[in-house]
């Protein structure tokens, strides 16, 4: 009788060490989030087409399974620039220009590809250096500006993100050898800038996922290993305190923009030199004046990965499978900006997930311990 | 002079916009929440505006009358949807940037998923002329009445008034007051009793507002009374908040930086009329950039001294004082 109280209580310890700690309540507040935000859908969806709607939903769901190649495709620049908003972040810097570090370096890795002749074997992989070093600048002027100038980088990076969209834009209109204007569009690649496949078929998937993914451990190892992660989290912690510790903030500011800059930028560089499953062709670019979707896509990564890298990974991949999920439901008739608005409300609901959380976690105990003391007194009174 | 008068007249419609959804983000950032929602709420206001007149255009009515009612309806969606940013911000204590995010990226897919399933297009185009050849009489004022009386929008008449209202609640009232200490010291605030979480919400609600009207302004006076989920109100929520910083978080300062960042647009969309800058040859896409290059610059000089609320962003607690 004895025995089996001490093992339960042992299982219970256990239990509680992992609800409490903070990767656990991060993991369970995004769980929570992402289930408003589906739930949301799924209203939406009824409201849309009810006949239709649990159909639509299941292909959301688990539609993108069935494609698995595709999910990883797509999720490969949402991923770097994901990475990119969440390393910023754990500095206390919100880096919403993403976008024109991904353009700046998608720019930079065709025009390796295009202008520059460089044998077969090692040509992607300086396009994709390239891709990196354009990122880097569009990151380091925002970074020049918060730390020398004292300019709040949300707007910077925000102004950067048009000025580098129509720069890049002007830049490939002006340019023939780049720009097909009969279809306004980029010439396709030659085949030896594209990032080699991993040959699944169907899809487009490349090397470029595989890459991203140890980027993406590179950098939780920097961040947990090394004195730079060290002083990053200190100072987005608390900036003061860091600095009266002797750390460099103004270096760390730029530093730190410059390699979410380049996290960007790699991610356009992926995006644009992946090979397309179809012969011949490859991924173009279309010089139209809009901002690149994958930047702000980034951030919902980033924020539902709760800034961390391995969490960004994985929320990547999951906001490319539901995005997949949205366009096969346009098989029923649904039309996949549903998706948008609910990975939308699922940042909304995951900004204040933890506090809920929180509130939910103590309702429960008052409730369960109550029930155990009244579980106790009744033993006590026999 | 043809061409000065040209460029003020086209400048107008554009500076309206900036100069409501700028002095919205004070409203809000005075009260202590960074609103960046202002993009989104801008966008939900012309949305629900231009939907009203989609709905109503085919009645025989004076469009400037319909105009205001519109303008009404954007107001009171601007507020609904940033109540939303205030019930986050304030009574949950969240993240006031990531918030603002989210409900920026919410908008445009809701759009085009809405007008995709009813209107089978990107947005919804309106046939109204809210267009004012000249007003009566006023229009006869040499020089000024050119200027501003001429070749215009209600808008730009009812964005002045909403200026001069604005400085005066900010300024002249106990409210506006009280306002600002909550952006500076809430707990020195709250000690005297006024009620932070209110005030915040209000703040907010007068940027919903502001930001509303601002972004149904916006789509009658430069997008011609149509709203695209695609283009969106095309970044000027993100330059209003520059504006607003340009203008040091003060009524009369964000009025003149509105007017610069709307001129510098103009002298952007009208290169081709000046015949001086035609005459340079230099690529149209430069003159694009200017404005944004142009914030950069200003920023680079003014944010040294910047005078930004000194609780803003962080959210107010009761017990920590």
């Amino acid at each position: 009788m004895q025995g089996k109280n001490s093992t339960s209580q042992k299982n219970k310890n256990f239990l509680k060490n992992i609800t409490r700690s903070s990767g656990f309540s991060a993991f369970s507040s995004a769980l929570v989030a992402i289930i408003l935000g589906l739930v949301f859908g799924f209203i939406v969806m009824l409201f849309a087409q009810p006949e239709n709607a649990i159909k639509g939903f299941r292909y959301v769901l688990v539609g993108g399974l069935g494609r698995f190649g595709s999910v990883l495709y797509f999720a490969t620049p949402i991923l770097m620039t994901g990475l990119a908003v969440g390393f910023a972040f754990k500095m206390g810097l919100f880096n919403i220009g993403a976008s024109g570090q991904y353009t700046m370096g998608m720019f930079f890795a065709i025009y390796v590809g295009f202008m520059w002749d460089l044998p077969p074997g090692i040509h992607w992989i300086v396009a994709i250096l390239a891709g990196m070093v354009g990122g880097m600048i569009w990151g380091l002027i925002p970074g020049l500006f918060k730390a020398l100038l004292n300019v709040n980088e949300v707007i910077t990076s925000i102004m950067f993100n048009y000025i580098g969209m129509y720069l890049v834009d002007m830049w490939i209109q002006g340019n023939a050898v780049m720009f097909v204007s009969s279809k306004s569009r980029t010439n396709y690649l030659p085949s030896n800038v594209q990032i080699p496949s991993l040959g699944i078929d169907g899809s487009n998937v490349n090397f470029g996922i595989i890459l991203a993914i140890i980027i993406g451990i590179v950098l939780y190892i920097v961040l947990q290993k090394t004195t730079f992660g060290y002083e990053l989290k200190a100072t987005g912690h608390n900036k003061y305190a860091s600095d009266y510790a002797g750390m460099k903030g103004k270096k760390n500011i730029i530093l730190t923009m410059v390699i979410a800059g380049g996290l960007a930028g790699l991610g356009g560089a992926f995006a644009i030199l992946a090979p397309s499953a179809i012969a011949g062709s490859s991924m173009t670019y279309e010089p139209i004046n809009i901002i690149a979707a994958n930047g702000f896509n980034g951030i919902a990564v980033a924020l539902l990965g709760n800034a961390h890298p391995i969490g960004i990974i994985f929320s990547s991949i999951f906001i490319s499978h539901i995005q997949r999920g949205g366009s096969l439901a346009g098989l029923v008739g649904f039309k996949p900006e549903i998706i948008d608005v609910v990975i939308g409300v699922i940042i909304y609901f995951s900004a204040f997930a933890m506090i809920m959380n929180a509130a939910l976690a103590r309702f429960v105990k008052q409730h369960v311990t109550r029930k155990d003391e009244e579980v106790v007194k009744a033993k006590e009174a026999e | 002079m043809s061409t000065i008068y040209y460029l003020i007249q086209n400048m107008l419609p554009v500076a309206i916009p900036l100069l409501l959804v700028a002095l919205g983000g004070m409203f809000s950032e005075r009260s202590g929440v960074i609103n960046i929602a202002l993009e989104g709420i801008m966008l939900f206001g012309a949305f629900f505006g231009a939907l009203f007149v989609y709905t109503v255009q085919g009645v025989d009515m004076n469009p400037q009358v319909l105009l205001i009612l519109g303008m009404l309806i954007a107001a009171f969606s601007g507020w609904v949807y940033s109540l939303l940013l205030s019930f986050a911000a304030v009574t949950m204590k969240a993240n006031q940037t990531i918030t603002g995010v989210s409900l920026n990226m919410i908008i445009p897919a809701a759009i085009l998923l809405f007008s995709k399933m009813f209107f089978n297009s990107d947005g919804i185009t309106t046939t109204k002329n809210f267009y004012i050849r000249e007003v009566p009489i006023l229009s006869k004022i040499p020089l000024l009445g050119e200027m501003f009386f001429q070749r215009t929008y209600l808008t730009v008449m009812i964005g002045f008034a909403i200026l001069i209202v604005s400085i005066i609640i900010f300024y002249k009232t106990r409210f506006g007051l009280r306002l600002r200490a909550c952006g500076e010291h809430p707990q020195a605030a709250d000690s005297v009793g006024i009620n932070v979480y209110f005030m915040r919400y209000a703040g907010v609600s007068l940027s919903g507002i502001l930001g509303g009207i601002g972004g149904f302004f916006y789509s009658v006076g430069v997008m011609d009374g149509n709203v695209s989920g695609h283009s969106g109100v095309a970044g000027f929520g993100f330059l209003a908040l520059a504006v607003m910083i340009f203008g040091q978080w003060k009524p009369g300062r964000i009025f003149f930086a509105a007017l610069f960042f709307a001129f510098l647009r103009t002298l952007a969309y009208s290169v081709s009329l000046i015949p001086f800058l035609d005459g340079l040859g230099i690529n149209q896409t430069y003159y694009k950039m200017l404005p944004y290059v142009a914030t950069m610059v200003v920023l680079a000089f003014t944010s040294k001294k910047s005078r930004a609320p000194k609780a803003e962003g962080i959210p107010y607690d009761k017990s920590q004082r």
